[in-house]
């Protein structure tokens, strides 16, 4: 199935959880935020939520800014 | 006795606040902000790119400074609103500098819908800092709105022009009774200082210091500019005189009259 992370298409295994989804790409959940259809979703629902087609999915992290 | 700034219920020192943008590398920028003994920093919130799995910043930055999130990036205030509230779930505690944007030659913020944001996250229990053009209007509505400070540009961002709103910002001090926070195009330390002896009660530098040649030796710069500043300000600076007034007695003098 296909899902919008950070604003671009891409194919992941049908029902994937978040937290695969994170640990596929090798980043670590403390220096991320990870938001699921525009909800915030804490670190410790990463595991129950399985993901559906079109679903988007932004993950953020701190940046140098002024 | 001591001169403390006081923003939502903290208690503030160093009237210097430090944006961590641009520097080298996070260890340089690490230097600094001990050189400067900055309390307060700003830093972004961006998406992750996968291409590199870089450190976190927030290791470099020294666990006794409080983290303003800025919401650079954002367009409206519903994109600050999203961004403020990312970055506090991210573990940035509830500080936001709002930054709403759409201008990008001059990078000038949109200040109505940054009384907006700061409406929406003031009441969401954060301390918000809204960058702003000066505006005594807009600083009013953003008092009312729960901003716990307004921060006025010097100069558009990273310009380093220096202190070029300074007849507006001085209103915003007589005016404003919230403190008073010069952000943006101080390109030297002699500026800031100039923000200071001014009244305000702060200010934020990011561009000037990050780079310097040597951004650890600059950032101390503009911490001893800040508080020297402070200090004249305090002291009640002497108003300008158009004629001489000697310095030395008129009397006594070593002459035949």
């Amino acid at each position: 199935m296909v899902i919008k992370i950070n604003g671009r298409a891409e194919s992941v295994e049908k029902s994937s959880t978040i937290i695969e989804l994170v640990s596929k790409r090798g980043l670590s959940a403390e220096k991320i935020v990870i938001e699921h259809n525009l909800r915030i979703v804490p670190t410790e629902e990463w595991s129950g939520i399985a993901l559906k087609e079109n679903d988007n999915i932004e993950i953020v992290s701190f940046v140098g800014g002024g | 006795m001591e001169d403390i700034l006081r923003i939502g219920g903290r208690e503030i020192k160093n009237r210097l606040f430090i944006g961590t943008g641009k520097f080298s590398s996070y260890n340089v920028m690490k230097l600094a902000l001990e050189a400067s003994n900055a309390e307060i920093v700003t830093v972004a919130l961006r998406r992750v790119d996968e291409a590199s799995k870089t450190e976190n910043i927030l290791d470099y930055i020294p666990k006794r400074c409080i983290l303003a999130a800025n919401t650079s990036g954002a367009r409206n205030a519903d994109e600050a609103v999203r961004i403020a509230r990312l970055a506090k779930a991210a573990g940035c505690g509830n500080w936001v500098k709002i930054e709403v944007i759409q201008d990008n030659k001059y990078l000038l913020p949109d200040n109505l819908e940054t009384v907006k944001a700061t409406e929406t996250l003031a009441k969401e229990g954060f301390i918000v800092l809204p960058y702003m053009s000066p505006d005594l209007s807009m600083a009013r509505r953003l008092v009312d709105a729960g901003a716990a400070a307004v921060m006025p540009l010097g100069s558009p961002i990273g310009s380093n022009r220096g202190f070029k709103t300074r007849e507006l910002v001085e209103i915003l001090i007589s005016e404003i009774k919230i403190p008073v926070i010069v952000d943006a195009g101080l390109g030297a330390p002699s500026s800031a200082c100039e923000c200071m002896e001014a009244g305000c009660a702060a200010v934020l530098v990011n561009t000037a210091i990050a780079i310097a040649e040597d951004p650890v030796v600059m950032a101390k710069a503009f911490s001893d500019a800040v508080k020297a500043g402070r200090m004249a300000y305090v002291s009640g600076i002497p108003r300008s005189e158009k004629n001489a007034r000697a310095s030395s007695p008129l009397t006594g003098f070593l002459r035949n009259e």
